[in-house]
C-alpha cells in the first residue's frame, strides 16, 4: 500500500517563535497519516530559537546554541519554513494570506503565532541611538555591539535598564556581563512586582545590589536625553527630579501582542490587545486560530512560554480531530540570572479567599521564602522564593494538592529539609515548558527502557527548555531506576561496588599502587575483568608516574595501551607519533614517510592534525618506534584514554586575521597535558581569532583568541552527540588560561565516570557549568591548590612511553610473535592494494586468492 | 572437548620427553602472569595464558567473532570463580578452562577450542592432539570456518 497520499489540507502558521515550533512539532509527531501540510512564515531570518534562554547568547555568542528541538523537523517534506518573510495581510473570505513579497498563499487553517514585541514606552527620547529593547537575537547582538564599541574609549560604560521585571533583571545581568555599570529603574514599588510580593522584592533588591547592580524603585522616567556632543543617549531625567548619566539604555517595560494582522482582518481583540480566542484557541473565524503571547485567552495575554506550549498542543490535537481545551495557565516563573535565585508559582499574592501565608525571611543571608496555603493550611496554592529556590522545582508540581507533613519544613534553609519530589503523583506536571508529568518520566524508564537522565530527557523532552525542573527530573529518574532494579548503582563491575570516581578517591587516599592491593582492599574478590582492570590502570596512570607497562600494571592494560598502538579490525596496529599543535617540519614529514614506506604502512591524515600509519604487526612496533624516536618523535597516545591532540589554526604568526599565536599556545598545551591519563580521551583546540578555524568549540577544551587574551570553552564534543563547548572564562592571559585548564582537566579526571567524556560529565557534575566555574575559578571546594599540585606533578614526571620501552629489554619481550618460535612472523594478514596503498583484504578476496600483498612481511629490510 | 569432559592421566616423564604428544612451548617464567602469549602448535596459533596461581590454559588464538588472531592480547580476569579472557576486538568473554562463550555482546555464541596444558619442571607443555581423541584440530577448523 502506497504511503505517499497527497496531503489534503494546508495549515499556515504566521510567526516563527517557540510556540509555532511546538505546534508544528506536536502536529507532525501525531499526524502519522500526513493529513496536514504545514507552511510557517517567520519574520526573523532564522529558525525558531529558544527565546527564554536569550541571555545565554551573551556568553555563547552562537545562535545555534539557542536552537530548539530536533532540527530534523525542518527537513520534514510536509513542513516548509519560510524565514525572513512577514505576512502582510489576511483575506478571510478567500482563505488566503499575502506575504511581504506580494505572494499569495491559500490556507485551510490559519494559526496566528506572531507573539509579542517589546513595548516601547511613550517616553521622549526612546528612539535615540543607544536605546535598545531586549526581545530577539538581533536586539541582543546590537546591544552587545554597542557596549563593546563604547568600551573601547577605556571609560566605564554606564548602563540603565528601564523596567524591573524578569526581563529587566536579565538585561541588567547582561550589561554586567558586558562589563558595563547597570542601574535598574523600576516604576513599581519593588522588583518583579508581577510575580513576587513586597517582602520578596526587598530581599531580591539586596541580592541584586550585591551583584553590583543599582536599583531605583518607585521611579518614573520623564525623558531620555541625548548627549549634546555625540547625539547619542546621554542622560535619564526622572519624574522626581533625579537624573542619571548613561551611555546605554535597555527598555524592558513589557511586551505588546503582535495583533496588527488580526485587527486589520477585523478579528476581535482584547481590551489590552491580543486576538480573542476561546478555550479551544479558536478566534471568531472558525478557520483561524491564535496561540502563544498573541492570543487573548480567558481575557488576558500571557507572556510565558509554558501556556503558549499548552495552546500549541490544543490546536495540534484539534486539527487531528481531538477535543482538547486549554487547561489554564501555569504562570510559575523562575529568574534566569546567574547567582540570583528567584521563583514564584501559583497564587503568589495569596488572592484566594482565606489563603494563609507562611513566610521565612533571613535578611542576612538574603533569603525570603513564602508558601501560600489554603485556609486549612494543607493545600498548597503558591509560593515565592528569593535567594534560595531549591524547593521550587519540587513544590511547583504540588500546586493545588495537599502537602504531606509540616509545610514549614519546606521553608527551612537548603539542605536541612528533604526536598519533595520522588513521591510526586503520576499526574503532577514536572516540566511545564514541555508539559511532562511525573508519570511520563517514570514511564520512560519502565516502558521505554531509558536508563539514565540524558535518555529520559531525549525521550520525554522534560527539562530540555528552561531546565529549571532538571533537579526534580533527576530525582524522579534515580528513584524510579532504583525501584525497577535497573543499574542505578554506579558499581564498576562485579569486582567493585565503587564507581570510577569513588575508586579514584580511594586510590588517592590509601596510596595503594597495585591492582592486587586495590582489589583486596576495595573490591569484592576475584581477579578483575576487562572493565575494572583498565579503569584501575587508568587511575594509577592519572595519579602516579609509573610507566604503563610497569610491573603488574602491564596486565591491566587494554591491548592498545599494552602495546602502545591502536588495534585495527584484522589484528594489526596503527601508529601515531605526536605532532604537537599539528606543526611539523619537512624533515619530520620525510621521516614519517620513510618509516611508512619501509614497513609498507597505509598512511592517512587524522582529524587531529597528525599522521596515522596502519597495518603494523605487533612484532614490528619496536622497530618502527626505534626509527621514529631516532627522528625525534614521541608517542602520540592515540591508543590511550588520555590527551589526544591540541588542534590549532595557523594564528597570528601567518594569518592576516589572527590576533594571538594559536599554534604556539597549542604546542604549549599539548606538551603540558601529553600523556595525562583521563576517564576518556581528551581533545583540545586553539583558534587564533573568532573565526574559529580550529573548531575549538567542538573539543573538550576549546581556546579562542580575543584581542585581550583568551576565551576558554569547555565540554564540547564531536562524534555521536555533537555539542558546542560552553564559555567558562573570558579574556584570560596565558598564565591564567593554563591554570584554568589545569584545574578543569584535573577536576574532570577525578570526578568523571568510566568512559565519560567531558560533555556528559558537565551534565551530571554538581551545578553544571556554573558549579564547575565555582570549583575551578572561585575555588568553592578549596581543592584548587591540590588540583594544581596534581597537574604540576604530572608535568614534572612525564616521560615518553615509547622511548622508555625501547630502553627496557624486559618490556620489549611482549612484542614477540610466537613464544616458541620468535623468528616466525604471523602470516595471518592479507592485504590488497587500493589507490596505491595496502588495505586489509576482505573475506571474499582472501578466498579468491586475489591478495596482492601477503601481509606487511614484504618490507625491504637493510 | 574440555579438560572436564576428557580427563587425562598425568603424562609421565617419558611421554613428556618424547615430545610426540606434549609439545614444550616455553618456560613458565616466560609467561607474564594474567597475560597471554602465542605458541605455534603444529602451525596452529594457540593463545597461552598464565594465571595468578600459575595454572596455565590454552585456547585458540583466532577470535571467532572478528576473524583476527588476537585472543592472547585480551584481558584476563574472573567471572565468579571462572577464569576468563575477553576478546580485545569486540569484548566477548570466554571461560579459559572450557572455551565457552560467557558474554556474547549481542552475537550468537561461538566457543573457543582449548588445548590441555601441562606444567612440569618449570616448562609449559601443550597437548598437540588437542586432548584425548585428538578432537582439537577438527574443532579449531570448525570454529575458524564459522568465523
Amino acid at each position: 500500500m502506497a504511503q505517499t497520499l497527497a496531503p489534503s489540507k494546508h495549515m499556515v502558521v504566521v510567526g516563527g517563535g517557540m510556540v509555532a515550533q511546538r505546534l508544528v512539532e506536536a502536529l507532525r509527531s501525531r499526524d502519522t497519516a500526513n493529513t496536514w501540510r504545514v507552511t510557517i512564515f517567520a519574520e526573523e531570518p532564522r529558525s525558531p530559537y529558544d527565546r527564554v534562554a536569550l541571555t545565554s547568547y551573551f556568553s555563547a555568542r552562537d545562535p545555534e546554541d539557542l536552537s530548539l528541538g530536533d532540527p530534523a523537523l525542518w527537513d520534514d517534506p510536509q513542513v516548509t519554513l519560510i524565514k525572513d518573510c512577514k505576512i502582510d495581510s489576511i483575506d478571510r473570505a478567500a482563505q488566503q494570506v499575502t506575504d511581504r513579497l506580494g505572494r499569495v498563499w491559500d490556507y485551510d487553517e490559519l494559526v496566528l503565532a506572531t507573539g509579542s514585541d517589546a513595548a516601547v514606552p511613550p517616553i521622549p527620547g526612546a528612539d535615540l541611538p543607544g536605546v535598545f529593547v531586549y526581545r530577539t537575537i538581533d536586539d541582543v547582538a546590537a546591544l552587545r555591539g554597542w557596549v563593546e564599541e563604547r568600551r573601547r574609549s577605556g571609560k566605564p560604560v554606564r548602563g540603565a535598564v528601564i523596567g524591573g521585571g524578569l526581563l529587566g533583571l536579565e538585561a541588567a545581568g547582561a550589561l554586567k556581563a558586558l562589563d558595563a555599570q547597570a542601574t535598574v529603574i523600576q516604576f513599581g514599588t519593588h522588583l518583579m512586582n508581577a510575580q513576587i510580593d513586597l517582602g520578596g522584592g526587598e530581599a531580591l533588591k539586596r541580592l541584586i545590589n550585591a551583584m553590583g547592580i543599582a536599583v531605583r524603585v518607585s521611579t518614573g522616567t520623564k525623558e531620555i536625553r541625548a548627549s549634546r556632543r555625540s547625539g547619542y543617549v546621554g542622560r535619564l531625567d526622572f519624574t522626581d527630579g533625579g537624573r542619571l548619566d548613561v551611555d546605554v539604555v535597555v527598555l524592558a517595560t513589557g511586551v505588546r501582542p503582535r495583533d496588527e494582522l488580526a485587527r486589520a482582518a477585523e478579528l476581535p481583540v482584547g481590551e489590552r490587545g491580543g486576538v480573542v480566542v476561546d478555550l479551544s484557541c479558536h478566534t471568531e473565524d472558525p478557520r483561524i486560530w491564535a496561540v502563544g503571547e498573541v492570543a487573548c485567552i480567558e481575557g488576558q495575554c500571557i507572556g510565558l512560554v509554558a501556556p503558549g506550549y499548552a495552546m500549541a498542543e490544543v490546536v495540534a490535537d484539534r486539527l487531528l480531530g481531538g477535543e482538547a481545551t486549554f487547561p489554564g495557565a501555569d504562570t510559575a516563573t523562575k529568574l534566569k540570572l546567574q547567582g540570583v535565585d528567584v521563583a514564584s508559582f501559583g497564587d503568589a499574592f495569596a488572592r484566594t479567599e482565606g489563603a494563609m501565608e507562611l513566610v521565612y525571611a533571613d535578611p542576612v543571608a538574603g533569603v525570603y521564602k513564602k508558601l501560600v496555603l489554603s485556609d486549612d493550611a494543607r493545600t498548597l496554592l503558591g509560593g515565592v522564593f528569593v535567594g534560595d529556590a531549591s524547593a521550587f522545582a519540587g513544590l511547583r508540581p504540588l500546586t493545588g494538592r495537599e502537602l504531606t507533613g509540616d509545610p514549614g519544613a519546606y521553608l527551612l534553609p537548603e539542605g536541612s529539609a528533604p526536598s519533595p519530589g520522588a513521591d510526586l503523583p503520576d499526574d503532577a506536571n514536572v516540566c511545564s515548558c514541555n508539559n511532562v508529568t511525573a508519570g511520563t518520566i517514570r514511564n520512560a524508564i519502565t516502558a521505554h527502557g531509558c536508563t539514565d537522565l540524558p535518555s529520559v530527557k531525549a525521550c520525554t523532552k522534560a527539562g530540555t527548555s528552561c531546565g529549571s525542573c532538571l533537579p526534580l527530573v533527576k530525582k524522579i529518574v534515580t528513584t524510579e531506576l532504583e525501584k525497577s532494579g535497573v543499574e542505578v548503582s554506579k558499581a564498576l563491575c562485579e569486582h567493585f561496588d565503587l564507581s570510577r570516581a569513588q575508586l579514584f578517591g580511594a586510590v588517592r587516599v590509601t596510596g595503594l599502587r597495585t591492582f592486587s592491593e586495590i582489589i583486596a582492599r576495595h573490591g569484592r574478590g576475584g581477579r578483575g575483568c576487562d572493565i575494572c582492570k583498565p579503569v584501575i590502570a587508568n587511575i594509577l596512570g592519572s595519579t602516579g608516574p609509573e610507566h604503563v607497562l610497569a610491573g603488574e600494571m602491564a596486565a591491566l592494560q587494554d591491548t592498545n595501551d599494552h602495546v602502545m598502538a591502536n588495534m585495527q579490525k584484522d589484528g594489526s596496529y596503527s601508529v601515531v607519533p605526536r605532532i604537537a599543535g599539528g606543526e611539523i617540519t619537512p624533515e619530520g614529514l620525510i621521516a614519517i614517510g620513510a618509516v611508512a614506506k619501509e614497513f609498507g604502512l597505509y598512511t592517512k591524515i587524522t582529524g587531529g592534525q597528525r599522521i596515522d600509519m596502519f597495518g603494523a604487526r605487533m612484532d614490528q612496533l619496536p622497530a618502527i618506534w626505534t626509527k621514529l624516536v631516532d627522528a625525534g618523535f614521541e608517542s602520540g597516545q592515540a591508543y590511550g584514554k588520555s590527551l589526544r591532540t591540541v588542534k590549532s589554526c595557523v594564528g597570528s604568526t601567518w594569518c592576516r586575521f589572527g590576533v594571538q599565536d594559536s599554534v604556539g599556545l597549542a604546542i604549549e598545551l599539548e606538551n603540558r597535558y601529553r600523556g595525562l591519563r583521563s576517564p576518556h580521551k581528551i581533545k583540545l583546540g586553539v583558534s587564533g581569532c573568532a573565526r574559529e578555524c580550529a573548531e575549538a568549540r567542538g573539543k573538550d577544551v576549546g581556546v579562542i583568541a580575543t584581542d585581550k587574551g583568551w576565551n576558554v570553552y569547555v565540554g564540547g564534543n564531536g562524534g555521536f552527540t555533537p555539542r558546542h563547548a560552553q564559555l567558562l572564562a573570558e579574556d584570560l592571559d596565558t598564565e591564567a588560561l593554563v591554570r584554568t585548564i589545569d584545574r578543569y582537566l584535573m577536576y574532570y579526571v577525578r570526578t568523571a565516570d568510566r568512559l565519560q567524556r567531558t560533555a556528559p560529565w558537565m551534565e551530571e557534575v554538581e551545578g553544571g557549568l556554573e558549579g564547575v566555574r565555582q570549583v575551578v575559578i572561585e575555588d568553592s571546594l578549596g581543592i584548587c591548590a591540590d588540583l594544581d599540585a596534581a597537574m604540576a606533578s604530572h608535568v614534572d614526571t612525564y616521560q615518553d612511553e615509547w622511548k622508555a620501552t625501547l630502553d627496557d629489554p624486559e618490556k620489549l619481550r611482549r612484542f614477540g610473535s610466537f613464544i616458541n618460535a620468535p623468528e616466525e612472523t604471523d602470516s595471518s594478514f592479507a592485504y590488497v592494494s587500493e589507490r596505491g596503498q595496502p588495505r586489509p583484504a576482505t573475506q571474499a578476496e582472501r578466498e579468491s586468492g586475489t591478495v596482492l600483498i601477503a601481509g606487511t612481511t614484504l618490507e625491504v629490510r637493510s | 572437548m574440555t579438560l572436564d569432559a576428557a580427563p587425562h592421566a598425568l603424562p609421565d616423564a617419558d611421554l613428556l620427553a618424547s615430545g610426540d604428544r606434549w609439545l614444550p612451548v616455553c618456560a613458565l617464567t616466560d609467561l607474564a602472569p594474567e597475560r597471554g602469549a602465542v605458541a605455534l602448535v603444529d602451525g596452529v596459533q594457540v593463545a597461552v595464558f598464565r594465571l595468578a596461581d600459575d595454572t596455565v590454559h590454552a585456547v585458540q588464538q583466532l577470535d571467532p567473532f572478528s576473524g583476527a588472531y588476537v585472543m592472547a592480547r585480551g584481558i584476563v580476569g574472573t567471572r565468579g570463580e571462572v577464569p576468563t579472557v575477553a576478546s580485545p576486538m569486540y569484548k566477548q568473554v570466554f571461560d579459559l578452562r572450557t572455551g565457552r562463550c560467557l558474554e556474547t555482546v549481542g552475537r550468537e555464541p561461538v566457543n573457543l577450542s582449548t588445548w590441555p596444558v601441562w606444567v612440569s619442571g618449570g616448562t609449559v607443555y601443550v597437548d598437540r592432539t588437542g586432548g584425548a581423541g585428538g578432537a582439537a584440530a577438527g574443532d579449531t577448523a570448525d570454529v575458524a570456518g564459522a568465523a
